[in-house]
């Protein structure tokens, strides 16, 4: 890695793990940064780095935010196994609509998903351990391990963040690996990617399924920080959400995702105020973006800099 | 055998005509999204919300416009409306291809996609800043109201719904004739085969690319003046029914003009028909029968693979 970006990203690492020391930035609105930025990082694998639009990845979310907030308040387990169960029933669930999905390419698959999404919506509104249209609440943080008690907002941001930390790095890896070079070749020119002879459907499944179960990690995050699990959580808002999460950061580049999210959930937290204005400014910034600047704050800022090289 | 099934012959055909209405309501908005898809390979996001702003633009016409203008006695009734919407929205349709679809046409597809997502959502939130999420009612037009009653089967049918699905596939079937019938559509048809070369033929492509698109949204528009009556109207309605026609879509395969109307008929009767028989799943059967077509055929069942 180029040695600036290095120091780029130190320095925002030793940001993050001082945040905690300041009075200016509420923890709780910085955890939810942080969930919605690595859900918004897993789901730009799939966009930005295999070309592949899914419509629907609320259901990942929403499944394993249900999952662990059931599983820690009715069974009582702790957060990491709720988690790690929230996780694999996010990534078995991707596994399926993935399997599915890739049958049909493009605008299609996007609409094939976000059906498909639909149909968890529609069990999340009837299935009898949902808790219908109130959801889950009260869900116990829990002790980690059993020894830290994350109750503490400061314990707990700790916790989220180094999740986020293992998310972003384990994308991070997939994306610099020979397998996320395979990605980028079937996102440039799928057609090149079949004669070389690899077997495009298996590297597409196996790049949804990640990007599945990284969703759920940041919904099962989500479901302890906020303590609850509700329709919002599977809705197809929050399948947009995603998507313009990372279409103004800037697809397919590393940090952008994280970006877009930051700035997302900024805007509804100051625009909370005015009700169905934040529907019709997030509405706005969509169009804008998709006119205006296709490549996102992180892409534009990037391109800047490769032009003056 | 409806004694033994539990389910009286009068609660079953009461299904099917709610489920045929549904269904009117699936092909007419499919086929708006079928004829924008083939020209302009868009897939119509804001479809919805366009068809929730005919039924707002039909309500505020009875209601509002007379106070706005100064003029409390005046009011659109029901049947300008069902003129006037369609032509108001395809003039919308209009200027939003002009200004901003337009530019996306040389880039990839899901751009068409994002663009109209948003526009759905300004156009939603828009409605819903202003009359809330309640929902308005709109009365059915005097000539339409009351119903017919069937001795013979011992059912009454209401006399607006069978107004509902009667016009709607006038619409369907003479959208279908022009397009596959007459020079017009051969047109049409060659555009989304090979634009340059009909173009080369003197024909004023980007116009016919324009004048679908707003046709396509006139039709939603249309569809929601018809729906004004039947549901509230308020600002999801276009919403929670886009996903299910897209669904329907994918079940029917884009390519064809008469498959979404087929199909949307089809889905509409099977989850009347499900309604009947098993309740609970009414809301997913679509999206079943979805994952089953897309396992077997995924081209859907009149689409051709590519």
């Amino acid at each position: 890695m180029n040695p600036k970006l290095k120091l780029l990203y130190g320095i925002l690492v030793l940001i993050a793990l001082l945040l905690p020391f300041q009075d200016f930035i509420y923890l709780v609105f910085a955890m939810k940064v942080l969930c919605f930025a690595l859900f918004a990082c897993a789901f730009n694998l799939l966009l930005g780095f295999t070309g592949l639009l899914s419509f629907g990845h609320a259901a990942f979310f929403g499944t394993s935010a249900y999952i662990t907030a059931y599983l820690c308040k009715e069974s009582g387990l702790s957060p990491e196994v709720g988690i790690i169960l929230g996780v694999l029933g996010s990534g078995a669930l991707g596994y399926l609509i993935g399997s599915l999905a890739i049958r049909r390419q493009g605008i299609y698959f996007a609409m094939v998903t976000l059906a498909l999404s639909q149909m968890v919506y529609f069990l999340a509104v009837q299935l009898p351990f949902t808790g219908g249209e109130d959801g889950i609440q009260g869900v116990p943080r829990g002790m980690l391990f059993g020894l830290i008690d994350l109750k503490d907002d400061v314990a707990m941001y700790y916790f989220v963040l180094s999740v986020f930390l293992l998310g972003f790095a384990l994308i991070m890896r997939t994306v610099h690996s020979p397998f996320g070079q395979v990605l980028k070749a079937i996102r440039e020119n799928e057609p090149r990617a079949i004669s070389l002879g690899y077997d495009v459907d298996r590297f597409k499944l196996i790049s949804f399924v990640i990007s599945a179960a990284l969703s759920g990690l940041a919904g099962s995050m989500k479901s302890l920080v906020f303590q609850l699990a509700t329709l919002t959580d599977v809705h197809w808002h929050m399948s947009g959400e995603v998507v313009l999460m990372t279409l103004l950061g800037g697809m397919g580049t590393i940090l952008g995702p994280v970006v877009g999210a930051g700035i997302v959930v900024g805007l509804q937290n100051y625009l909370a105020n005015i009700g169905s204005w934040s529907t019709i400014a997030t509405g706005f910034i969509f169009v804008i973006c998709v006119l205006a600047f296709r490549r996102g704050v992180v892409g534009e800022i990037a391109h800047l800099f490769k032009n003056k090289h | 055998m409806f004694e033994l099934l539990g389910i009286t012959p009068q609660g079953l055909v009461a299904q099917l005509l709610v489920g045929l209405i549904n269904g009117s309501f699936y092909a007419i908005l499919s086929l708006g999204l079928a004829i924008i898809f083939g020209l302009l390979n868009i897939i119509n996001f804001s479809h919805g919300a366009q068809y929730t702003m005919g039924a707002f633009i039909a309500w505020i016409g009875l209601t509002q416009v007379g106070q706005w203008l100064g003029f409390p006695e005046l009011s659109i009734n029901y049947w300008f409306a069902l003129i006037l919407v369609p032509l108001v929205m395809a003039g919308f349709g209009l200027i939003l291809e002009r200004t901003m679809l337009r530019r996306l046409y040389h880039l990839d597809h899901l751009y068409g996609l994002l663009l109209t997502f948003g526009l759905a959502l300004i156009i939603e939130g828009m409605f819903r800043h202003w009359y809330g999420i309640s929902g308005e009612s709109y009365p059915a037009p005097e000539l339409l109201q009351g119903a017919i009653p069937l001795e013979s089967i011992g059912i009454i049918l209401p006399k607006y719904r069978l107004w509902v699905v009667v016009s709607s596939l006038v619409v369907c079937f003479s959208t279908w004739y022009v397009i596959e019938r007459t020079k017009l559509g051969a047109y049409l048809r060659a555009g989304t085969e090979n634009p340059k070369l009909l173009q080369a033929f003197g024909i004023n492509v980007p116009l016919m690319i324009s004048l679908a698109y707003a046709y396509g949204v006139g039709l939603a528009g249309f569809a929601g003046v018809l729906a004004a009556p039947i549901f509230q109207v308020n600002p999801l309605m276009g919403s929670n029914l886009i996903i299910v026609v897209f669904a329907v879509v994918v079940i029917g395969g884009m390519g064809s003009i008469m498959g979404s109307i087929l199909t949307g008929l089809a889905l509409g009767l099977v989850e009347g028909l499900t309604k009947v028989f098993y309740p609970e799943a009414s809301g997913v059967v679509i999206f079943v029968i979805m994952a089953i077509v897309l396992l077997i055929r995924p081209a859907g069942l009149f689409g051709r693979e590519k």
